[in-house]
């Protein structure tokens, strides 16, 4: 096969690139340039980019860049943004997989004539005998990343390839240093890719939208104190919150029109349910009401045992509520391995 | 084999050049600023480059500075004016043209300048130019071709206006495109400091000039040992001089028999674009552009991808300019002359250079054109 091989400069992608090449294949690497957009004076990331050359180079495959900073500033950056200036809980990554990664550079990768994109990440997919395709998590548990990738269709997992979801990363990073891959001992990246370490998210968003201070109340209304920037809270949260001796103070909702921010304990946080907006389904069908599946609220967020009832997800205990706008992704109920889809929570 | 199509990036090196390079590569040595007869050759060898030049650019060899490339031409000439007006208590102002090249863009934006506008086809805004600058200006920089669009500027009607409204502003002009194509003697003499670059013309790499007309101060950049009339500290790049010079002398005495076969190649490869492909579109159509630069917009094509597409056929081309990534920025210039950011996602530069066959453009032609039709027919993506 022709394969476009996505290489963030980072170890797992590389290690992917060197699979596939081992497997036989014909292979372009391509690192895409994000940021940097109409909104944004500053930097790419060079480096990652370099090591990506590198890489590419170190395998004696060609390597491309492509620039799509501006898709990645409008259907990553300014959704993330407008999320928090309405007192929401974005996820980036998700949309950057749905809208760029499996979109944008999926599309451009079949126009180029390519068989499939391969890219880095955690996750397996598997062929049924009439050619659904399903999307698994990576046998590494610790490292799994389906859960970003939820969003993705029969249509873009027919033509995509995660050579390293049955590696774990002990072994990614084995083979890395056994070809002499240059990323091989690369710390992993963990924070919001386009938020610098040292300015940090206030100072980010500071920079797009006006923050505004509100005060915390109680879930009477009661005044308790008050918070800088209610964009900055998340629903179950508690740093920042204050709160006595003795009890914890959560943030369990943020209104940003009446600029407060409710603060309670973990069972004012706590509810049997979680209604999901903009549902999507990796096999084109949702799952008929009733089914029982195992949800996951974060990146690497505990597993919980649940219902599907069409279009809220019921908890089989209460369990403690995701800040609205987080993924909220549904597996299937027998050992919680394949990701049926999932939806934003409401 | 590669159709090379991208001769404003770099040019392959002239022979002449190789050849004068030869003995500093090999068996002569020497640092140019010592005092005994291994010196002295050496001195002579760059000292000779600089009559060379000079010949060529139609000014004083006293006037030559040598440097590491155009970009530190340019840079010598704008943060050195400045800072020597500055220091001197005259003018200090500066501003250039939108299209500018980065090394004199991102110079001018660095010292706190103005920029003024072209219209749609490249060409300067004289009135723009009028209202940006003013007594307070001390320097004004217009490159004589642009890199992208290969559009070429009247420095004489520039030099006009900063006679009426800036009396105290000298003119410099980046000529690093221009160099292999025009006469840069004639066409640059409004100009008091003009940049070249060697490995736009047959040179090698990492050596450029700055000309620098007498009577005009510049504070240096680099401080050391005072070379190049203490304008320019550092230890001569003897090879790489004495290989520009070689290659700028052996570009200028052919320089009209290969214009003029260039430009019709150039007439040649973007005519039969225009033929196969609809809706090409010719920045800066209409204006004087050079030989060597033919700028084009396909609509529905997205430059990146059939970038990628004529490197698998062997064609090297690119879009204009890059960014530290090494992915394609948006084009300044384009936008300058009023192309929308979608519309400038389609444009890819092909620059010719003397070596440059008819076969080359043919097959050029027929990969975009292929290329162009199949990226056409694939899934659409908005552009």
């Amino acid at each position: 096969m022709r394969v476009l091989a996505a290489l963030s400069g980072g170890v797992d992608s590389s290690v992917a690139a060197a699979l596939l090449l081992d497997a036989g294949h014909e292979v372009v690497a391509v690192t895409m340039k994000l940021w940097g957009g109409a909104q944004d004076s500053g930097c790419c990331s060079v480096g990652d980019v370099e090591d990506a050359r590198r890489v590419a180079q170190q395998l004696d495959i060609p390597h491309h860049v492509f620039n799509f900073a501006d898709d990645f500033d409008r259907h990553v950056v300014s959704p993330y943004v407008d999320a928090h200036a309405a007192g929401r809980t974005p996820n980036p990554c998700i949309e950057c997989n749905r809208h760029i990664k499996f979109d944008r550079l999926l599309v451009r990768a079949r126009q180029l004539g390519f068989d499939a994109l391969a890219t880095g990440h955690h996750a397996r997919r598997t062929v049924d005998a009439d050619g659904a395709v399903r999307l698994r998590r990576g046998v590494d548990r610790a490292k799994d990343q389906s859960y970003v990738l939820f969003a993705l269709s029969q249509a873009d997992l027919r033509d995509v390839l995660f050579p390293i979801g049955d590696l774990t990363k002990a072994e990614v990073r084995l083979k890395a240093a056994g070809l002499g891959l240059r990323t091989a001992a690369k710390s992993e990246s963990q924070d919001t890719c386009f938020i610098t370490a040292d300015a940090g998210r206030r100072a980010f968003l500071e920079d797009r939208i006006d923050l505004h201070a509100g005060r915390l109340v109680d879930p009477s209304g009661a005044t308790l104190g008050t918070v800088a920037a209610v964009e900055l809270i998340t629903v179950g949260q508690r740093k920042g919150l204050g709160g006595g001796a003795g009890e914890r103070r959560y943030a369990v909702a943020v209104d940003v029109a009446a600029a407060t921010v409710t603060v309670g304990s973990t069972d004012d946080l706590r509810t049997d349910g979680v209604r999901l907006e903009g549902a999507t389904w990796v096999s084109g069908q949702a799952p008929p009401p009733g089914t029982a599946v195992v949800v996951q609220m974060s990146a690497h967020g505990q597993p919980v045992a649940a219902s599907w009832d069409g279009s809220t997800v019921q908890f089989v205990a209460p369990e403690r509520r995701p800040a609205p706008g987080q993924a909220v992704v549904l597996y299937d109920g027998v050992d919680a391995d394949e990701v049926l889809g999932g939806g934003t929570a409401a | 084999m590669t159709v090379y199509l991208d001769h404003a990036a770099g040019s392959p090196l002239r022979v002449e050049a190789l050849e004068a390079m030869r003995p500093w590569l090999t068996t002569s040595f020497g640092n140019p600023s010592g005092g005994h007869a291994v010196a002295r050759r050496a001195r002579r060898a760059v000292d000779e480059a600089r009559d060379a030049v000079a010949e060529v650019l139609g000014c004083d060899p006293g006037e030559v500075v040598f440097t590491g490339s155009g970009t530190e031409a340019d840079n010598l000439a704008i943060f050195g004016v400045v800072a020597a007006a500055a220091g001197g208590g005259r003018p200090a102002g500066v501003a250039c043209s939108a299209i500018e090249h980065p090394a004199v863009l991102e110079s001018v934006e660095a010292v706190g300048g103005d920029v003024f506008a072209v219209d749609e086809r490249g060409a300067i805004d004289l009135g723009d130019l009028a209202k940006v600058i003013g007594p307070a200006t001390g320097l004004v920089s217009v490159m004589l071709a642009n890199n992208e669009v290969g559009t070429i500027q009247d420095l004489s009607s520039v030099a006009a206006v900063m006679a009426d409204v800036a009396p105290a502003a000298v003119l410099h002009t980046d000529a690093v495109q221009a160099a292999p194509w025009l006469d840069v003697a004639t066409l640059a003499r409004p100009a008091q400091l003009v940049s070249v670059s060697g490995h736009k013309f047959g040179g090698p790499q990492g050596v450029g000039a700055l000309v620098i007309r007498r009577g005009v101060t510049v504070r240096p950049l680099l401080r050391g040992g005072g070379q190049e009339r203490e304008r320019r500290s550092g230890t001569h790049n003897v090879a790489g001089i004495v290989g520009m010079a070689a290659a700028l002398t052996a570009t200028s005495a052919e320089r009209e028999v290969t214009a003029a076969r260039v430009a019709r190649l150039r007439q040649r490869l973007v005519a039969n674009l225009g033929q196969r492909l609809d809706g090409v579109i010719e920045s800066g159509a209409g204006g004087e552009l050079l030989p060597g630069i033919a700028n084009v917009r396909i609509p529905g094509v997205e430059s990146e991808s059939l970038l990628v597409l004529l490197d698998d056929a062997g064609v090297a081309a690119s879009a204009g300019s890059s960014c530290a990534s090494g992915a394609m920025a948006p084009s300044h210039v384009l936008a300058a002359m009023g192309v929308g950011r979608t519309d400038a996602r389609t444009a890819i530069r092909l620059s010719l250079g003397r070596d440059t066959t008819e076969a080359d453009v043919d097959v050029a032609v027929a990969a975009i054109v292929a290329a162009g039709q199949r990226l056409r027919q694939a899934e659409p993506v908005g552009v």
